[in-house]
């Protein structure tokens, strides 16, 4: 058995319970915490090395053989996905303590440093699942820690935000469990690989009910329009570095948790147009919300369900060239909507205010924040040689490779999403940035009530994001064999079904 | 094997319909209440999907060679009354201090979309005004 597989969600749950107990001590969580997330990086980080030696690890937790116990899996993708969440959210846990030193976050609630760890085990757990149900208590895990993260700092309009958010997931949870029973009715087993054998015999319809009914859980969970219309209306609202964490990984996990399921249980020779057309869909009315409104976090927030059109787009194609593209935007996106809610944190705690109506000037307050927002904006607009464009690239390219009417009207969907996306940070840039001050402009918080040490110490954790998403496109090479790959083994069910399957009974 | 008995896929479909309908309330509390209806609907579901009641979840013993209850779906619906006992807790503290901090017990409209929607109807006054400035004043001594 190998240890390096549940390392990556036991540590932080271990990790949790520790801070929970010593919840009022924040000094000491200031360090234990980003000691565990900094054990989480290097489990992860060791889980790719085993992956990239062995291939594909299957490990039976509690001995029982394959079908019946609890199975996680590392491939390829699952391991490259732990590693760039493990990064990011030891990043994000770094901005948090920094801010805490800094004095910027108020009252600091000793309850962020266990929910959040919670919420580590939680996505970690999520990549490695080998069955659905584990995938589903994975996915509770996660959003349970979201659901007080999401509330931290109560005010009227968090709970208001909060109470919208907790019951749209919970709704989804509950289809996900009806989802599962139904699967486990009509096959006998929730086991992945075992699924991926079994669901090929049933009934044509019941297979196409069970693959919407999937297609309707994840994509509440993972914002794809018209089922996006909580996300923008609740993410804004929390404190921001939790926005952060949420844009980067939730969304995603549920994208993740869609390609999985999709491309295990329900595998196609050729693309899905239902997937396809909410792929436009998504694209078209979230960068056309982010042009609309004037709060950047509520920008931000719109460029992120327009994006995930685009992760929908390359599995829709169901072909190695869309699903190394789906994976590469994956992990561009992870890096990069972090880095823009860090910055638009940075922003407000140097400006005042998030609203677009109440900034400008911020080039001439500080440059340096103009420079970390900058590369970021440029790489979300797919402009080269940033990482959004090594993926874009990937996406157009195996849109265009499939030929056929729909990938061709697709993909240009997807050109004009990625202008309006640029147009929509350009709208940041001049109205935030080069605009002189406007009479009515929110007042700069007071240099008394932070302290310059624990700023910087925000500003260069940013910095270091801004530099891991250039550093994405500097390896785009090896980072797209890698995610090729991951593509062919997601297509592969059989491979799967053997590791996991063949490896327990060895 | 037998079919699920009908009045459990009956009591399934009734519970999530009326969990639904709670939902979609303003009321708080009713959505709490529409939650717990819809966990309940989803266990029970995962009950029915075990197969027929009735048998024993063991091996060997006096029942040796007669039908066994699926235990899977059994330890799932466990493991799920857990999570929605837990997360129906979290609601109704969140019911309550959202009560506590806005004073009702009612889902509010956002925020933004109050302004967006103000920002329109503002936009059509002083359109109406352009067309006819009359009608205007008369409109504002009436409406206050």
């Amino acid at each position: 058995m190998n240890v390096l597989v549940p390392l990556p969600f036991a540590l932080p749950l271990l990790g949790a319970a520790l801070a929970m107990v010593s919840r009022r001590r924040s000094t000491w969580l200031r360090v234990l915490a980003p000691l565990v997330a900094a054990g989480v990086v290097a489990a992860a980080a060791g889980l790719v090395a085993a992956v990239a030696r062995d291939g594909t690890i299957a490990v039976q937790l509690g001995g029982h053989p394959a079908p019946l116990g609890i199975t996680l899996v590392a491939d390829r993708l699952s391991a490259l996905l732990v590693a760039v969440s493990a990064a990011v959210l030891l990043a994000i846990m770094l901005h948090a303590v920094a801010e805490g030193a800094a004095g910027l976050d108020g009252r600091e609630p000793g309850v962020f440093y266990p929910a959040y760890l919670a919420l580590t085990a939680g996505v970690c757990l999520l990549f490695l699942a080998g069955d659905l149900f584990n995938l589903f208590v994975a996915f509770e895990i996660m959003l349970a820690s979201s659901y007080v993260l999401m509330t931290l700092v109560p005010t009227a309009e968090r709970m208001r935000a909060g109470m919208t958010y907790t019951v749209v997931s919970l709704t989804s949870s509950i289809l996900f469990l009806t989802a599962l029973g139904l699967t486990y009715a009509a096959t006998g087993t929730v086991n992945l690989a075992d699924l991926s054998g079994r669901v090929a015999d049933l009934p044509a319809g019941t297979r196409t009910a069970l693959g919407l009914l999937f297609l309707l859980v994840f994509g509440i969970k993972g914002a794809i329009v018209p089922m996006h219309l909580w996300l923008p209306d609740s993410y804004p609202v929390a404190v921001t570095k939790v926005t952060a964490v949420f844009a980067a990984l939730l969304t995603k996990a549920a994208v993740y948790a869609l390609i999985r399921v999709q491309t295990l249980l329900f595998p196609r020779a050729h693309e899905s147009w239902v997937m396809l057309g909410l792929a436009a869909a998504t694209m078209i009315v979230g960068t056309l919300g982010a042009l609309a409104h004037d709060d950047i976090h509520r920008v931000f927030s719109f460029t992120l369900v327009g994006h995930i059109g685009y992760m929908l787009f390359g599995l829709g194609l169901f072909s190695v060239a869309g699903l190394t593209g789906a994976i590469l935007y994956l992990v561009h996106h992870i890096v990069v909507q972090a880095t823009l809610f860090l910055v638009a944190d940075l922003m407000q705690g140097r400006a005042g205010s998030t609203s677009l109506r109440r900034l400008g000037g911020l080039a001439k307050l500080s440059s340096f924040i103009a420079v970390l927002f900058l590369v970021p904006a440029l790489s979300v607009s797919g402009v080269p040689p940033s990482s959004g464009f090594v993926a874009k690239l990937a996406l157009f390219q195996a849109g265009l490779g499939a030929g056929g009417a729909l990938a061709y009207a697709v993909t240009g969907v997807a050109i004009v999403a990625s202008l309006l996306t640029l147009m929509a940070m350009t709208r940041i840039w001049t109205l935030g940035f080069w605009r002189p001050r406007p009479d009515d402009a929110a007042e700069p918080p007071a240099p008394e009530s932070y302290t310059r040490g624990g700023v910087r110490v925000m500003q260069s954790v940013t910095a270091v994001l801004v530099a891991a998403g250039l550093l994405i496109a500097v390896f785009a090479g090896p980072l797209s064999a890698w995610s090729r790959g991951a593509a062919t083994d997601l297509l592969d069910p059989a491979a799967y079904r053997h590791a996991v399957l063949d490896g327990a009974r060895r | 094997m037998s079919g699920p008995a009908l009045v459990l896929v009956a009591v399934v479909a009734v519970l999530f319909a009326a969990g639904f309908e709670l939902l979609m309330q303003r009321s708080l509390i009713r959505v709490v209440v529409g939650f717990m209806l819809l966990g309940h609907g989803a266990n029970l579901l995962l009950l029915i999907a075990g197969g027929a009641a009735g048998a024993p979840p063991l091996l060997g013993g006096p029942h040796r060679g007669r039908r066994m209850a699926d235990p899977l779906p059994q330890a799932m619906a466990l493991t799920a009354i857990v999570i929605t006992f837990g997360v129906t807790a979290f609601l109704l503290a969140l019911a309550y201090r959202s009560q506590l901090l806005l004073g009702e017990d009612e889902v509010q409209d956002d925020i933004e979309d109050r302004r967006v929607r103000a920002e329109r109807r503002r936009r059509d006054e002083l359109r109406a005004e352009d067309a006819d400035p009359v009608e205007e004043g008369e409109a504002e001594g009436g409406g206050g």
